[in-house]
């Protein structure tokens, strides 16, 4: 049994929502000047700079690359041979809590989603938990804007849909955010399991390394195909038009229902933050 | 090339402007979100001043990050616009003469924005701290307890805003991407 206190992982949290906020991943980095290289529309080329631009500044004065500082989503891989001294979930939302507060992030979350008061440090955390053999703690921390958020989809399609459903499915979400959403966008695609399970997949699919693919060949191409036809689509960076309105798309699959193909959509914005730490 | 224009905003002005043109704003602009959209409205409908003359002024949607020591304001860029959609053609109607956001707005703006010769801006979203630098001085003028969506007073020089849709109705999200995808399919 391997001991971890709960200071110890607050302390991790905290440090990753700063450095992630201020910090564009060099991954998200590396598909943008890309997508720069390739843009031909002049306009769009010039919003990809600005975008590169603004992340220089960010990073150089450490301070937040989008006001969106997100909801704090933190998922846990929780080895089965790890004891925490203290609790876990309240050392994670203190975590969240000192980062937005010490870091000067934004706090953005109500306590409830009608009365909508504001809760000052934006707590609490959306924690995601997984338990894993071995013995370490992998902390993965990804603000969430909700510019994209709000333009997330998800649909319980008939078998019969099939893969050309689930397609179609996925072009007409990005289709119908348009600009909403911060183009150049990621999307994540969730199909399998249940109804929330299909959901979370989506999610979790926006962790991989951008750009990265599903190490199952079929996925892999899926990825690849839908990349092309939504970036075909000539939205473009902010929805001015041009070549990039994608970075990537990832893709996460898993077992379903006979009676079910769930398809779940969750849109990133080109600020597609995510870091992770292995305790 | 872009155009320099100062705010206010005059009409006259405003209706030069087209979908597509870039604009740098220097002036005193005025940051309103949802929350404060709804109190706003709520006092237009009590028949009570509003915390500033929306005569010919211009509004930013955008919820800052607080400010570090020695900054003037945290990042600053823009939040999705449809969200003020419900409020906005009470404000336009009693002269609100810009507004700055990004994503769309749907034909009841549009048509309160041709009607009274109103503009909505772009601002690049997720470039907070590049758009923050065009900020010279902050200042919280009402409801404060909203945190980042209290309405501040800002001066800006040089803000960098693209026309997305004019007071005519053209919508750059509709005209940038027939024309890239002509070009592309070489019509």
């Amino acid at each position: 049994m391997r001991e971890i206190t709960a200071s110890r992982i607050t302390d991790t949290v905290a440090r990753l929502c700063v450095e992630v906020n201020c910090h564009l991943p060099q991954d998200v980095k590396s598909c943008i000047n890309t997508a720069y290289a390739d843009e031909p529309w002049p306009i769009a080329k010039e919003v990809l700079g600005r975008i590169l631009e603004n992340a220089d500044i960010a990073a150089e004065r450490s301070q937040p690359i989008c006001q969106d500082t997100g909801m704090a989503c933190v998922f846990v891989e929780l080895g089965q041979d790890v004891h925490i001294s203290g609790d876990l979930s309240e050392a994670i939302h203190e975590g969240v809590r000192r980062g937005y507060t010490d870091g000067f992030l934004r706090k953005s979350v109500v306590r409830d989603p009608l009365d909508r008061v504001n809760t000052g440090d934006n707590t609490p955390a959306m924690i995601y938990y997984e338990v894993v053999p071995g013995d370490l703690l992998k902390l993965t921390v990804a603000p969430k804007g909700f510019g994209s958020e709000n333009m997330s989809r998800i649909a319980m399609l008939r078998p019969s849909d099939g893969l050309e459903g689930v397609k179609q499915f996925v072009l007409d979400a990005v289709m119908q955010a348009g600009p909403n959403p911060c183009p150049p966008i990621v999307v994540g695609v969730g199909i399998g399991g249940t109804f929330d399970k299909a959901a979370l997949l989506a999610k979790k699919a926006l962790l991989r390394e951008t750009g990265g693919h599903n190490d199952n060949p079929f996925y892999a191409e899926l990825e690849s195909e839908l990349l092309e036809r939504i970036n075909a689509l000539g939205i473009g960076p902010q929805g001015f038009g041009g070549k990039t309105t994608a970075l990537a798309v990832h893709i996460l699959s898993m077992p379903t229902h006979i009676a079910g193909l769930p398809v779940a959509i969750n849109i990133n914005c080109h600020v597609a933050r995510h870091i992770t730490e292995v305790l | 090339m872009a155009l320099r224009l100062k705010t206010p905003l005059n009409e006259s002005d405003a209706r030069k402007l087209r979908a597509g043109d870039s604009v740098l704003l220097t002036g005193v602009i005025y940051t309103a979100r949802d929350a404060a959209h709804k109190r706003l409205c709520d006092l237009v409908d009590a028949g009570k001043p509003l915390p500033f003359d929306p005569m010919d002024a211009v509004v930013y949607y955008v919820g800052p990050t607080p400010a570090a020591p020695g900054q003037i304001i945290g990042s600053a860029g823009p939040t999705t616009s449809y969200r003020m959609d419900a409020y906005s053609p009470t404000l336009i109607a009693l002269g609100l003469r810009g507004m700055i956001g990004k994503g769309k707005r749907n034909e009841a703006v549009i048509a309160s924005m041709k009607q009274h010769g109103a503009v909505y801006f772009g601002a690049i979203g997720g470039c907070g701290a590049l758009l923050s630098k065009c900020i010279k001085k902050a200042e919280v003028i009402a409801y404060e307890d909203l945190g980042a969506e209290a309405l501040r007073r800002l001066e800006v020089e040089d803000f960098p805003v693209t026309v997305i849709i004019d007071s005519f109705g053209n919508n750059l999200y509709e005209t940038g991407r027939k024309a890239y995808l002509e070009q592309r399919d070489g019509k």
